[in-house]
């Protein structure tokens, strides 16, 4: 078994794979990854199973010390990695040799970067999930002198050389994708409009559980009797504040469902930090 | 828009929705409860998860489904199909809470709002049977509905920052028992000794949608003492099959 020692934590690293399922009748959040795409291009890149455990990297990546040689790869989010000093690319498999220290420098593009490693994380898997959620998991958020673990040591040569193309559009692009949700209809004419046409940005408060809007929109619509909420339900509070659920969020929630987004527009807004500006582009179902 | 129940349609790409007439009552429960069961066993190949709230179904797919309108479709005719009406199975659990002045924050307080005394609001809290509509908000909370008309009483002007794990509450005309610690605008009348979350258990949640809960008065001494007895793993919730 391999171990990585955890020389910083960074701004806020978790270990994540795709998720909680079948739990959330018992109030259990989904959890995993907040970008879906970047992780399993990141695991692709190492032959790992789109499930395999990856590390979370929110625009200040941690420092991280390896026992032993490896294959890693990153996807996402730019925050200019590095192996001990010398900057490396995402979206190709990495050669990681016993001693090794992977850190991270200036955000370049994106809040969210995917570090996958041959095997997979070797995290505790409770309710079916290694994903780290606070009180379900021991582990809530990567601390410094922690120790994760790795099973695989590959040849470090091996599998250089594959290279998958990585379409990156996605991080940067304004329009995020969404459906009509259960209660858009509720809406007035004028605040559908606005809903659509204006553009908003991202506000302080953002984290796993929820990404807030800066700009309100205009509101008397009361809340709803409580009702299922999945990442991805734009909420719009009595105050008209706009809350975009994410992948930690509750399960039942009793503000209007105004929109939902796709899960290429969930990928999109994880790549999205305070003060950037987004635009809901609406995909009609035919 | 059309008034015709169910209505069904897509939320996203991933997920249908089956909302019900807005009614908050037990035979809406058992209906939707029994649709419930009947989608999980026609769709169990499809490896969805079906979450229930007061007068909703949600039919979550793991992946992304390829063609929303077909599906919206098939489930409406999974649904039209379904008209079997059989009571469902369920237990009710006794349910300890000591509403001793330590964990009683708010009684004192409910106590001069409406004009009661403290052992009556406590007999008035312990006399109904009520039923778990479902389970959400944080892991293990329980949607109770039953609470006597006396004790509704509005949620705190400005909420706790901390509210213990095991504070049995009432918010409006909802009851409550917060499963973990966290902030919290509920007046607090007790606590609870025993957790309905066990994250290593299957199934983590003893008590499902459609099961019913009481609650009993314990003293400090008893809570004490299956505090104890659960911390050795020797505490079991007492239920019982429910005959209604």
């Amino acid at each position: 078994m391999g171990e990585i020692a955890v020389l910083l934590p960074g701004l806020y690293s978790t270990i994540q794979d795709m998720g909680r399922l079948n739990f959330r009748k018992f109030g259990v959040p989904l959890s995993g990854v907040m970008d879906s795409f970047a992780a399993k291009k990141a695991n692709l890149l190492l032959s790992n199973s789109e499930f395999s455990p990856v590390m979370e990297i929110t625009q200040l990546g941690p420092k991280l010390k390896f026992s032993g040689p490896t294959l890693i790869s990153i996807c996402g989010a730019f925050l200019s990695p590095k192996i001990n000093d010398e900057l490396v690319n995402n979206n190709k498999p990495l050669s990681i040799y016993k001693g090794d220290v992977l850190s991270f420098g200036k955000r370049i593009i994106g809040c969210r970067a995917y570090l996958a490693i041959s095997g997979g994380f070797n995290s505790e898997k409770v309710l079916g999930s290694a994903s780290w959620y606070h009180g379900i998991t021991e582990r809530g958020l990567l601390q410094k002198g922690s120790l994760l673990k790795f099973t695989n040591f590959n040849s470090p040569s091996y599998n250089l050389n594959s290279s998958i193309k990585v379409d990156t559009k996605y991080i940067s692009d304004v329009k995020v994708k969404v459906f009509k949700g259960p209660e858009y209809e509720l809406l007035t004419i004028s605040q559908q409009k606005s809903l659509l046409g204006l553009g908003f940005s991202i506000d302080l408060n953002n984290n796993r559980m929820a990404i807030q809007l800066k700009e309100v929109l205009e509101n008397e619509l009361k809340p709803i009797i409580t009702g299922p909420v999945l990442p991805g339900t734009v909420q719009l509070t009595p105050s008209g504040k706009i809350i975009i659920l994410m992948r930690d969020c509750q399960t039942t929630g009793g503000y209007p469902r105004i929109l939902q987004l796709s899960e290429n527009g969930m990928n999109t807004l994880a790549q999205k930090v305070v003060g950037e500006a987004i635009k809901f582009q609406l995909i009609e179902i035919n | 828009m059309s008034a015709d129940y169910p209505q069904i349609k897509p939320m996203g790409d991933k997920a249908i929705l089956i909302d019900f007439e807005p009614n908050i009552d037990e035979k809406s429960l058992e209906k939707l409860l029994n649709l419930k069961e009947f989608v999980e066993n026609e769709l169990v190949e499809d490896k969805v998860e079906v979450i229930n709230t007061f007068c909703s179904l949600l039919i979550i797919y793991t992946h992304t489904i390829e063609n929303v309108y077909d599906k919206v479709l098939a489930i409406k005719d999974l649904v039209s199909r379904a008209n079997i009406v059989k009571n469902i199975d369920s237990k009710i659990f006794d349910i300890p809470v000591c509403y001793e002045e330590e964990f009683g924050l708010d009684l004192e307080y409910i106590s001069k709002d409406k004009n009661l005394k403290i052992p009556e609001i406590i007999k008035i809290h312990t006399a109904p049977v009520y039923t778990v509509y479902f389970i959400g908000f944080l892991p293990g909370f329980l949607y109770l509905g039953g609470l006597d008309e006396r004790l509704v009483i509005s949620r705190k002007i400005s909420p706790r920052m901390k509210v213990e794990k095991g504070a049995v509450g009432i918010g409006e005309n909802q009851t409550g028992i917060y499963p973990k610690t966290s902030p919290g605008g509920w007046q607090i009348i007790g606590s609870s000794p025993v957790s309905f979350f066990d994250k290593n258990s299957n199934p983590p949640c003893e008590i499902l949608a459609g099961d019913k809960v009481r609650f009993y008065s314990i003293s400090k001494p008893e809570y004490l003492q299956i505090s104890k007895k659960i911390e050795q793993g020797k505490f079991q919730l007492k239920s019982e099959k429910y005959h209604g």
